[in-house]
Formats: structure tokens, sequence, C-alpha cells
């Protein structure tokens, strides 16, 4: 193989390492959970903006409120907080067995697994918990 | 041996040019979050915050401006830490990636600071 010479300002072009998950590489739970935690960072980014738009109609008075609050009673506005609520608590539970890896531990692969495991009871147990709080108040 | 220069060394930069910096400061945004988003989960469901008079006497309690304010630079700066790390592995071309971060980050940041200034607005009575 010959490699291009580099030429100062321009990247060589080197071959790139292919995406691994799928036909080369068989999905298991430790992967799956590694990417969900990534989509669920992202949709949490997103839906800042409907944070943002919350509190910004609180502090525009009641009118504004009311109509956020319309808007959050709604059918879609329901499942989106449901949505909104388990990503959150996802990724809540899934970045402490991140900070605890963060301590050089949990890496073999029973632990791995069984931590894996936890966070998806916990993040589901948790969201059946917040919304049964929260219609019940 | 180090191939290190011990001025390199000493810096401990590393060709990002900014060390451990991006690193640290995403697990200490996540580390604040957990006990603040629990809380943020926790006040959601016990207060009925649908409601105006509800909602703005509970931001008023000087604790709950102060932890909201925490909670929401936390979670905004997380979020644009975390998103940037996504940008980079995934968005090709040293241009597109630039313009894509500068673009996630400007927003995530606006995002941050309108509500924050929300909480303000609403703590300091207006």
């Amino acid at each position: 193989m010959s490699a291009k010479p580099t030429v100062p300002g321009k990247s060589a072009s080197r071959p790139l390492s292919p995406f691994m998950i799928g036909p080369y590489y068989r999905p298991q739970l430790t992967s799956m959970l590694s990417i969900t935690h990534r989509l669920t960072g992202i949709s949490l980014a997103l839906g800042t903006i409907f944070v943002a738009i919350w509190v910004t109609a609180a502090a525009s008075g009641a009118e504004a409120y009311a109509v956020f609050s319309s808007y959050a009673h709604s059918i879609v506005g329901y499942l989106l907080l449901v949505a909104y609520s388990w990503a959150l608590l996802y990724h809540l539970c899934n970045g402490i067995r991140h900070l605890f890896w963060d301590t050089g531990r949990g890496f073999e692969l029973k632990a791995a697994y069984a931590s894996g495991k936890a966070v998806i009871a916990a993040s589901v147990l948790l969201t059946i918990l917040v919304w049964v709080a929260a219609l019940a108040a | 041996m180090s191939l290190r220069s011990p001025l390199g060394q000493a810096r401990g930069l590393g060709s990002a040019k900014d060390g451990v910096g991006h690193w640290w400061l995403q697990r200490l945004t996540a580390l604040a979050l957990i006990p603040l988003s629990l809380w943020f989960v926790y006040s959601l469901v016990r207060f009925p915050l649908t409601d105006y008079e509800t909602m703005v006497a509970w931001i008023k309690a000087p604790l709950v401006a102060v932890a909201l304010v925490l909670f929401f630079a936390a979670a905004f700066l997380h979020a644009a830490l975390g998103v940037q790390v996504v940008i980079e592995d995934y968005v090709g071309g040293e241009g597109k990636k630039l313009l894509s971060i500068v673009i996630a980050k400007f927003v995530l940041y606006a995002l941050g600071v309108a509500s924050i200034f929300a909480v303000l607005k609403i703590a300091f009575g207006a």
C-alpha cells in the first residue's frame, strides 16, 4: 500500500475505519446502551428548546403561560414529556455508570452487563414512578 | 522514557491544546447534574407547575431560583460539550464540522441564557 505524500495544510487520504455496528459487528447490550446514551443526550439537548420556552413563557406572564400549559396538556405534549422524562432518567442512570467506569472499575464482562441491565430497569422503573406520582398529584 | 518535551509535559495540553479541560468539565457538570436533575424531576412531580401562580411562587423562593440557575448552567454546558463530541465523531469535513459546532454552541448558549434570564426575571419580581 502506497501512502500519498502529505502536503502541508492538506490532510492525507488515509483509510478510515468502517462504521462497525451492522454487518461487521453483532449488536450487543453494551454497545446498544452506549449508542442509546448518545441518542438520549442529543434528544435532551434538542428538548432544551422546550425547557427554555417553558420558563420564558412563565416570565412573560399568565397569558403566555396558559398557552404553553395548553400545549403541554395535549396528547403530543404528554407523549413528548413521557419520552423526555425517560431520556433524562436513562441518561442520568447510565451517566452514573459512566462516572463509575471513570474510576477504572466495573469493566469486567459480567459487571458491564449487570450494570447495563440495572440501568435499563432503573430508568424504566423511575419513569413509571415519576408518572404515577405526577398523575396522582 | 517519555517522548514529550519537559515543557510539554509540564503544560500537559497535548495535541488538542486544551488538555483534559473538555473531559473534566463534562464530568464536573455530570456530577453536579445528578442531585440537580433529581431535584428538578422531583419538583415537577411535587408541584402542579402547569398552574401559573404555583410556578411563579415556586421560582420566587430564593433557594429554588439559585438551584434552577445552577441546574440550567450545568445542563446547558453539559449539553454543549456533549453535542460537540457527537459532531466531532460523526460530521465529516473540517469546515462542516466547525460550522456545526459553532451553530450548536451558539444555540445552546442562547437557550441557556434565555432560561436563566427567565428565572432571574421571575425571582426578582417582574
